[in-house]
């Protein structure tokens, strides 16, 4: 298992002045029911020879659109391109025929889409989607293109490629098919290769492997790449320059060192300091950005931040800003009449929405709140053949998990897909019933029947806002529900009351009660749902992935929240969620799950500071921070392979298929957490010291 | 620092829901259906004041087999082979198929959905053995079932309704309807909202009638209005066979039964009519549906 | 996909016998008494004796569970009872009389087919214009429209402008192939136009369905041309839904027939059928409900099929 070192990489990139791509004025409107929505709003930036470019920015600020319409790949039906020009080598893309455009598309500039598991023809195999662009633009034979496709496939690390290229889409798993993507984004060679979020949906050691490899791709091809994305950290690692769009428009580009370094616009100043970061200890607030962005189909006049800078004036409203170049820089502009005084206060002015108060501390004197002791989940699998049953098998989705929660302490619950951090969830909601284990709640053992007693103690907050609150019932329905089934308030008047007080606990007003839930945006929604876990005055909150689906500067807000809430009532938390800063900006324990089993516990700074086990530092080294001068000097071991099947795991320690430092005797017997610091455990018998 | 004038939270403006004007303004088609349907619903319940003649009033002077019958302004669509005025007939003929088809549809359609959500709910063997079932019923074609069922049910009147029809066309409708609502309960079973109410301790009764049925009213009235349609066309070929309604019952089925071949020259209108009122209605049910369908949730595949 | 045929073509037994005893079942809440029916046919009145008799002889008096067995023996060897009106064999009756349905589902199957799948593809493909509309009001009317309806006014256009009825009468596909077809070809078209809507609407929103899918949009960027995107990428996977909706429609025919086999007269099951339930028929009505249900078994056994040669994720499944 050979651990991939890139260290060198990282030198000051030596691309020439050629431009391959000019943008001027790119303008794209959608024609909607109401109205006509600009979602790109006359955008100009150019694009060198084998540079790599980041175009950041949060949902509905119309870096997609903007990549889909240099394709033209938006329907004629609803989008209106224009453009002064969109040059292409000197080409005007934005104005030939299409069937010439057509001829570019895949060949000489290629897109690789969010989705790897939609984004592949299901009925097709891989090999034929691989070929079809070498078919249709190189004119190759089947022979040469089937050559060819090894190769591709080969250069973007699939193993056994001559076997895999008569197979189906649905046979590989996302990180694979993310890499088919980026072999069919290849195979003519192009110049430029547009990728729109390609590792949102992937999980993070999965996500440095496919940039790694486009990156890599990047520079040794001498290929330009332009990368869609909302996530900081991988922009700070990867980028060489970077757009930032707000509201359909360009509102800062620069080099990646100006940007995060000296970011000269109130949007990016706010957005650097709401995300939390690995490297800072834990407590303090997240700056946040109040309000939403102003809605597209009738945009304000003036600087588009004005309802929300922190150093907005008057005359920001009135007049268009525009990109000027900012001071003591050749690359870095800015579009904002005040950025030179943000550029030196830019520390302060999101100052009054942050105040450190310090971490909470937890008073582990007497019994903690939750104990869970050897908890197990399995889930019978069986694939459904009709009256006679064939496949009959079993998921450990939780193998045996042990860990304990005091009373106004945060335990985050970490790690990828299928690790069981959610399964531990419900089996402590017993939204599933557990397969075996104890759990304790308040000296209460939890079973099906005992459940029902600690139901207004326990509550549960949900990842996906759109889906955790009813669609047909009103805002004040949903809160009071709960308070009429458990008898809280005995009339309504008080439970009306009551219901006002939880949402301006949570930053909601009380006339929300009347809205409906599709009438309050995705944080909104997040904040009732806290609301309604609040309703009980619960004792602990398991949180599943509760911001997830947020964007940058709402995670920042219900973060801040969770926090004020924890300190003024005194609630534990589980924190369950697969971002590793925001887990260590919240909690105080970590645990680190892998395949149903605890690979490590410890106290946060600690464990970030000096992981122990294999796995927590490659998952700790694969996650990309946000500061590139961090990341140029970051030597990273990229995790190889995939997660095995949950059908069918490794023998011995699950982890040991993967593990960078494994012997042989790691397949025979499943390690024990090993006491390796003070409220330190994890389980490698590499780290038995004896 | 000048204070800012301007918020744009999105949920302080005032809400923007959809009323009835705004159906007819995005779907006039399904406007177009609902007043036909809302005609033929007024057509049929005043039918004593629309109808110029009694169904029954025989005459045999007009009969085209004596030569006549054709329209004219005495019987502005005719009259058939006993002389009674068609349009009278299309018109007291309405209540028959409007009647039937709407507690037909109803019927089988909410039992279909208890059933398909209750399956949907409780899971395990219980929506196994209900599954299975439905699949059974689902190796009938609807008009057998439909055939078998009047042939076992004896022939019952209330309030002047044929009641064996009714349960007749209803009992196709129920396996349908079940395995379709049972997918979307299903789906609903899963949401997070369904398990924040689990983790809140609500009884099963609770969430299966406050959180999972009410979602699942747009694809059951979706369903329904198709299946009004269905039953009126089903009405009319079961009366057709003389296995529906039978006479003195008004029934456009009826009237196109027992048309002696003879009259297809001699007197068009007594076949073209009844059918173009089948067809009509049929086609309002659907238009409306398929805007109901657009308007609640264009992603609903049923 | 041998493995995924084998399981279910087997499974087709096990829904074969759950049938039966069904139809059995429900058949056995007849009410009223088929000999007495039959005897009074004729007119006249008959004696208690007479009728108790009659039942004897045709063996109505055994117990239900003696009944049932020797209905569940003869079943695979083809034995569906004596039909208690004609006291031939029900299986003869129906013999005699399916391969004239079973023709004219063939051929209306056909038909349908050849009509929606241009007919849809283009609806889709051109949505929104005024081809789109003509064809979509075409197809709303054709669900609408009673398909027997459909057939008495085919008639009555010949009439009126051959000025003759169309050949109505059967002769037999081995004997006269022209003729047959001819004289099939009308109850076809009028059970055929309601078939196509329904096909053709499917076709039209799985299309749509389709072209808007993530794969079509990862096509376009790879620079493949434009026809080859909607019939190699689009097609195959629109037909999947589609394949499913003709299996189902087609046992929706299966029902239609009946109707329409009155309409033009024809000597086929359908005809059969309604006149087992005004004769109260018991065993003929068994048998037919049987037959009916058993083809359908198999129709939706082929479409399975279809299906999994259609879609490699059911065919590989890990």
């Amino acid at each position: 298992m050979a651990v991939n070192k890139q260290n060198s990489k990282k030198t000051e990139p030596l691309f020439s002045d050629d431009i391959l791509l000019d943008v001027k004025n790119l303008r794209v409107e959608f024609r909607m029911k109401n109205g006509i929505v600009r979602a790109v709003d006359d955008i100009s930036y150019q694009v060198r020879r084998g540079e790599f470019l980041a175009v950041v920015g949060e949902s509905g600020c119309g870096k997609s659109v903007s990549a889909l319409s240099l394709m033209r790949l938006l329907s004629e039906r609803v989008a209106t391109i224009t453009a002064d020009h969109v040059l292409f080598d000197g080409i005007d893309i934005s104005r030939i025929p299409m069937s010439e455009m057509r001829r570019l598309r895949g060949r000489r500039i290629s897109m690789i889409f969010q989705e790897p598991m939609t984004s592949l023809n299901p009925v097709l195999t891989i090999g034929d989607q691989i070929k079809e662009p070498l078919i249709t633009h190189l004119s190759m034979t089947e022979e040469q293109a089937e050559e060819r496709a090894i190769e591709l496939m080969a250069m973007v690390g699939i193993p056994e490629p001559k076997n895999r290229l008569p197979q189906y889409p649905h046979q590989f798993s996302g990180g694979m098919r993310q890499r088919v993507m980026i072999a069919i984004g290849l195979a003519c060679e192009p110049d430029l290769i547009i990728a729109d979020e390609p590792t949102t949906a992937l999980d993070v050691t999965i996500q440095a492997q496919i940039l790694e490899l486009l990156k890599d791709i990047s520079q040794r091809l001498g290929i330009a790449v332009i990368m869609i994305t909302h996530n900081l950290g991988v922009v700070a690692a990867y980028a060489d320059n970077v757009n930032v769009m707000y509201a359909a428009q360009i509102i800062e580009k620069g080099t990646a060192s100006d940007i995060f370094a000296k970011p000269a616009h109130p949007y990016s100043i706010g957005l650097l300091r709401s995300v939390p970061r690995m490297d800072k200890p834990r407590g303090g607030r997240l700056a946040t950005i109040d309000g939403l962005p102003p809605n597209l189909m009738n945009p304000p006049t003036g600087c588009r931040f004005y309802a929300r800078c922190p150093m907005a004036q008057d005359s920001c409203s009135q007049a268009e800003q525009v990109l000027e170049k900012t001071k003591g820089s050749a690359r870095h502009e800015t579009a904002c009449a005040l950025s030179e005084k943000a550029l030196k206060n830019g520390a302060l002015i999101y100052e009054r929405n942050v105040s450190v108060q310090g971490s909470s501390t937890v008073d582990k004197s007497g019994e903690p709140l939750l104990s869970v002791t050897s908890l197990k989940q399995e889930f019978a699998v069986s694939f459904r053949t009709g009256w006679f049953s064939s496949y009959n098998g079993s998921v450990k989705a939780v193998d045996d998990v042990s860990f304990d929660i005091y009373p106004g302490e945060t335990v985050g619950l970490v790690g990828e897909s299928g690790c069981g951090k959610t399964s531990v969830g419900r089996a402590i909601l017993h939204l599933n019933d557990p397969t075996g284990g104890e759990i304790m709640f308040d000296n209460i053992s939890l079973n099906k029947n005992s459940i029902a007693l600690v139901r207004q103690d326990m509550q549960v907050i949900f990842q996906d806002p759109f889906s955790s609150l009813n669609p047909r019932m009103t805002i004040g329905e949903i809160l009071e529900e709960p308070l009429k089934v458990h008898n809280i308030e005995s009339d309504a008047e008080k439970r009306s009351q009551r219901i006002s007080e939880l949402l301006v606990k949570v930053g909601l007003y009380p006339y929300m009660s009347n809205r409906y839930p599709h009438e309050l945006s995705g944080g909104q929604r997040q904040r009732v749902g806290i609301a309604r876990a609040l309703s009980m005055e619960p004792k602990l909150i398991i949180c599943d992935e509760p911001v997830s689906a947020l964007d940058v500067s709402v995670q920042a807000q219900i973060i801040n929240l969770l926090e004020d809430l924890q300190r003024d009532l005194g609630i534990a938390y589980l924190f369950i969620a697969h971002d590793l800063a925001v887990v260590k900006h919240i909690s105080h324990k970590v645990v680190v799950m892998y395949l149903g089993q605890i690979m490590e516990v410890g106290e946060g700074e600690e464990l970030y500071g000096d992981p122990k086990h294999p796995y927590t530092q490659a998952l700790l080294d694969a996650a990309p921070i946000p500061d590139p001068e961090i990341e140029r000097k970051r030597e990273r071991s990229i995790l190889k392979g995939e997660l095995p099947s949950p059908i069918n795991p490794p023998s011995g320690c699950v982890f040991s298929t993967r593990c960078p430092k494994a012997v042989a005797s790691c397949s025979n017997t499943r390690p024990e957490l090993l006491r390796v610091g003070t409220d330190h455990l994890a389980s490698c018998i590499l780290l038995d010291a004896g | 620092m000048t204070t800012k004038t301007q918020t744009n939270d999105k949920a302080i403006e005032k809400p923007n829901r959809r009323t009835v004007l705004d159906f007819i303004k995005q779907q006039p088609l399904g406007f177009i259906g609902i007043v036909m349907i809302i005609i033929m619903f007024l057509a049929a319940v005043f039918a004593p004041y629309v109808a110029p003649y009694n169904p029954e009033d025989v005459d045999f002077m007009a009969s085209p087999a004596l030569g006549g019958g054709q329209p004219s302004i005495e019987h502005p669509l005719g009259a058939d082979a006993f002389g009674r005025d068609i349009l009278s007939r299309l018109i007291y003929g309405a209540r028959t198929a409007l009647s039937i088809g709407f507690f037909s549809a109803f019927f089988g359609c909410s039992l279909g959905a208890v059933i398909g959500t209750t399956s949907a709910f409780f899971g395990g063997k219980i929506d196994l053995l209900i599954q299975r079932f439905i699949d059974l019923m689902l190796s009938f074609p609807i008009v057998v079932l439909a055939i078998v069922v009047i042939a076992i049910f004896p022939k019952t009147v209330m309030f002047g309704i044929d009641v064996n029809v009714i349960v007749a066309i209803a009992i196709p409708f129920i396996p349908k309807t079940a395995r379709v609502i049972r997918s979307q309960a299903l789906a609903i079973v899963t949401l997070p909202y369904v398990d924040a109410a689990r983790a809140n301790g609500f009884s099963a009764k609770r969430i299966i009638f406050r959180h999972v049925l009410p979602n699942v009213t747009a694809p059951f009235l979706i369903m329904m209005t198709a299946f009004i349609g269905q039953a009126i066309l089903l009405e009319a070929s079961l009366s057709y066979l003389g296995l529906g309604v039978v006479e003195p019952t008004p029934s456009w089925g009826l009237m196109l039964s027992g048309v002696n071949s003879d009259y297809y020259r001699t007197a068009p209108w007594m076949i073209l009519y009844p059918g173009v009122a089948v067809s009509v209605a049929v086609f309002s049910f659907n238009l409306f549906g398929d805007s109901l369908r657009d308007w609640l949730d264009p992603k609903l595949k049923l | 996909m041998l493995q995924y045929a084998l399981r279910r073509i087997l499974l087709v037994i096990p829904t074969l016998i759950a049938v039966a005893i069904l139809v059995f079942l429900v058949l056995r809440v007849v009410p009223g008494d088929i000999v007495e029916i039959k005897m009074t046919a004729e007119g006249g009145i008959v004696s208690q004796e007479e009728i108790e008799r009659e039942r004897e002889r045709l063996g109505l008096n055994e117990p239900l569970y003696k009944q049932f067995i020797s209905y569940m023996v003869g079943l695979p060897q083809g034995d569906l009872g004596i039909s208690l009106w004609t006291e031939r064999p029900v299986a003869q009756e129906i013999g005699s009389r399916i391969a004239l349905s079973f023709e004219l589902a063939i051929l209306s199957t056909i038909l349908a087919v050849l009509i929606a799948f241009p007919l849809g593809t283009i609806s889709a493909l051109y949505r929104g214009t005024g081809l789109d509309y003509v064809i979509r009001l075409l197809t709303i009317g054709g669900i609408a429209v009673p398909s027997f309806w459909l057939g008495m006014l085919l008639i009555m256009g010949s009439i009126s402008v051959f000025g003759k009825l169309p050949p109505l009468g059967t002769v037999s596909l081995f004997e006269d192939p022209l003729t047959n077809l001819y004289q099939l070809i009308w109850p076809a078209l009028s059970v055929g136009y309601r078939y196509s809507s329904v096909v053709a609407r499917m076709l039209r929103s799985s299309i749509l369905e389709v072209l808007s899918e993530d794969y079509i949009r990862t096509a376009r960027a790879k620079g493949v041309l434009e026809r080859l995107v909607i019939v190699k990428h689009g097609m195959r996977n629109a037909l999947l839904p589609t394949v499913t909706v003709i299996g189902l429609e087609f046992a929706f025919l299966l029902g239609g027939l009946v109707v329409t086999e009155s309409v033009f007269n024809l000597n086929g099951i359908g005809k059969l059928f309604v006149d087992s339930v005004v004769r109260n028929d018991l065993n003929l009505l068994q048998g037919l409900v049987l037959t009916v249900a058993t083809c359908f078994v198999f129709v939706n056994l082929i479409v399975d099929l279809l299906y999994a040669a259609l879609d490699p994720r059911i065919r590989y499944q890990k």
